[in-house]
């Protein structure tokens, strides 16, 4: 099964770094695996773009015109990528950055996440990117939340090993707001 | 099951370097590359290897010269407008029968236009990019295992002919990140000795290194010479990648980062019932002629995909068969448009014909 997700948002939202983190992820479980990063040449408050492909067989293109998901923690990614996302994919959207509902689109599952506030509420408010990207891994299966947990070792530098906690912490909270979206919808 | 690592294709053009026991980089920064020359400095001193920063692109250039003239296995990098400023020192290289890597991780021109992938740089990599008629290997990898691999490929046919070498990439191969087993590199036995390297004349005849040719017919002989090294090339070190071409009916090539596009549009053909197949040009020079004319005997329409306005095509065009038709899709690069695999896709539809 291939699962290819495209992340877009500011520079410093941590878009590259979980993009990197699924990447780790995928190689821990033995996948196959592309992550293409796009970004502006500012360091912060440009756009940060990159698409990861998660295969059991050969990657083909590092680049995806229509993704089967994608994760938009800005206005201006949801702008531009929302309508590429492919039809029965997946759109994890940063409602507290987002007001667009994304309810013009009936041919997508929309997981709308307040990843701000929920991140300012487990102590930090850099953890957003965590938490979508551990909604994301529960509500594909791309990869084990066991294998994401575990590569952060590989993809923070080791002088921050020590957020590690809060990480885990934090994809933990996206894949339970994940399964009660899931719970309620049913 | 061995070792697989997340790498970046910057670093694994490095890792391949040193693998192979390349000991001396030259070089300046230029972005997409800069990966290559930050990996190989900090990695270096644990090897004993030499590192320079130098003032230019045409210093580095000419380091490499004349480390390659002691019988140093020797590389740099650029992106391409430093590539284009390497342009003399290659020629002098070529014309010295010099081997060496220079690596190319191109970027979008011409000028110094922007940081994006792009293949406009294929004219000039395999056309001789400088003065004299030259040519230069040229590699092109499509994966970061390629880029490890071909590296270390490069440095022996380089070593073996005593022709530079280019390994042609570009800003996606050069960022993006995949599964990367290493190997142990092993020298070809038959790799003969540097017995031309100004090593110190002690206890022997003295040798020179040279590409001024100025007595009675010295310099035609010269370039017959180099003529042949290129014939030998062209018949004895094509490599490429196939793929369906037994009931192919349109043929797709593409090389680089655009192989790894059209793959993926190739699948999502097949998936409809088209019989699509493909050939990617490994070495750009020597090209792989013989492989398109042999496949366009079955396949008689050749759809050439590139990140350009079309340049490649050219060499496509004289290689098929007489009565193939090809066509090109491409474009030139530009902030966050690369082409998809749904996009090309389209054009095989468009070109397809059962």
């Amino acid at each position: 099964m291939n699962h290819e997700v495209f992340m877009a948002g500011f520079g410093g939202q941590g878009i590259l770094l979980i993009g990197n983190l699924l990447a780790y992820a995928a190689i821990r479980e033995g996948r196959n695996t592309s992550y293409f990063p796009a970004y502006g040449v500012e360091k912060r408050g440009g756009a940060a773009t990159c698409t990861v492909v998660v295969a059991d067989g050969e990657v083909g293109s590092p680049v995806i015109g229509n993704p089967g998901a994608a994760i938009l923690l800005n206005p201006l990614s949801m702008e531009k990528y929302f309508g590429r996302v492919r039809a029965g994919g997946l759109c994890i959207v940063n409602s507290s950055l987002i007001e667009e509902s994304g309810d013009g689109r009936s041919d997508l599952r929309v997981l709308r996440l307040p990843l701000n506030e929920l991140a300012i509420e487990i102590g930090d408010a850099r953890l957003l990117n965590m938490i979508a990207i551990g909604a994301y891994a529960e509500l594909t299966g791309a990869v084990s939340l066991d294998a994401l947990k575990a590569a952060l070792t590989d993809a923070l530098p080791e002088r921050n090993h020590r957020f590690i906690p809060l990480n885990v912490q934090a994809i933990d909270l996206g894949a339970a707001r994940a399964r009660a979206a899931i719970g309620a919808a049913a | 099951m061995q070792k697989r690592l997340l790498v970046k294709g910057n670093e694994a053009v490095a890792m391949g370097a040193i693998e192979a026991g390349c000991r001396f980089y030259f070089g300046y920064p230029i972005t997409p590359q800069s990966d290559i020359p930050e990996y190989i400095s900090r990695e270096f001193p644990k090897v004993g290897g030499t590192f320079i920063q130098a003032e230019s692109e045409i210093a580095s250039i000419n380091m490499l010269l004349g480390a390659s003239a002691c019988g140093q296995r020797a590389m740099t990098s650029s992106s391409s407008p430093g590539i284009s400023l390497k342009q003399e020192g290659i020629s002098y290289m070529a014309g010295s029968e010099l081997p060496g890597l220079i690596v190319n991780i191109a970027r979008s021109g011409p000028g110094l236009g922007g940081i994006d992938a792009s293949q406009s740089d294929y004219f000039q990599a395999v056309k001789g990019g400088g003065h004299g008629g030259y040519h230069t290997i040229v590699l092109a990898p499509n994966s970061v295992q390629e880029m490890y691999d071909l590296t270390m490929l490069a440095f022996d046919l380089s070593d073996r002919y005593r022709v530079p070498a280019m390994l042609l990439g570009d800003s996606v191969l050069g960022q993006m990140k995949e599964a990367l087993i290493p190997h142990p590199y092993v020298a070809p036995a038959d790799l003969p000795a540097k017995d031309w390297a100004v090593s110190g004349k002690d206890g022997r005849a003295q040798r020179v290194v040279k590409s001024l040719y100025l007595g009675d017919g010295e310099l035609e002989a010269h370039n017959w010479k180099l003529h042949r090294k290129y014939q030998e090339l062209r018949e004895r070190e094509v490599r490429c990648e196939t793929a369906g071409l037994d009931d192919a009916k349109l043929l797709v090539t593409a090389f680089g980062v655009t192989a790894r596009i059209a793959k993926t549009a190739i699948r999502m053909a097949r998936e409809e019932g088209l019989k699509v197949g493909l050939l990617r040009p490994i070495t750009l020079f020597p090209f792989p002629d013989k492989a398109f004319a042999d496949a366009t005997a079955v396949a008689k329409r050749v759809l050439c995909f590139e990140l350009n306005t079309g340049q490649m095509v050219e060499d496509v065009r004289l290689s098929v068969a007489r009565d193939a038709d090809v066509f090109f899709y491409g474009r030139p690069p530009g902030a966050g448009s690369l082409p998809t695999p749904e996009e090309l896709l389209a054009q095989i539809r468009k070109h397809y014909k059962d």
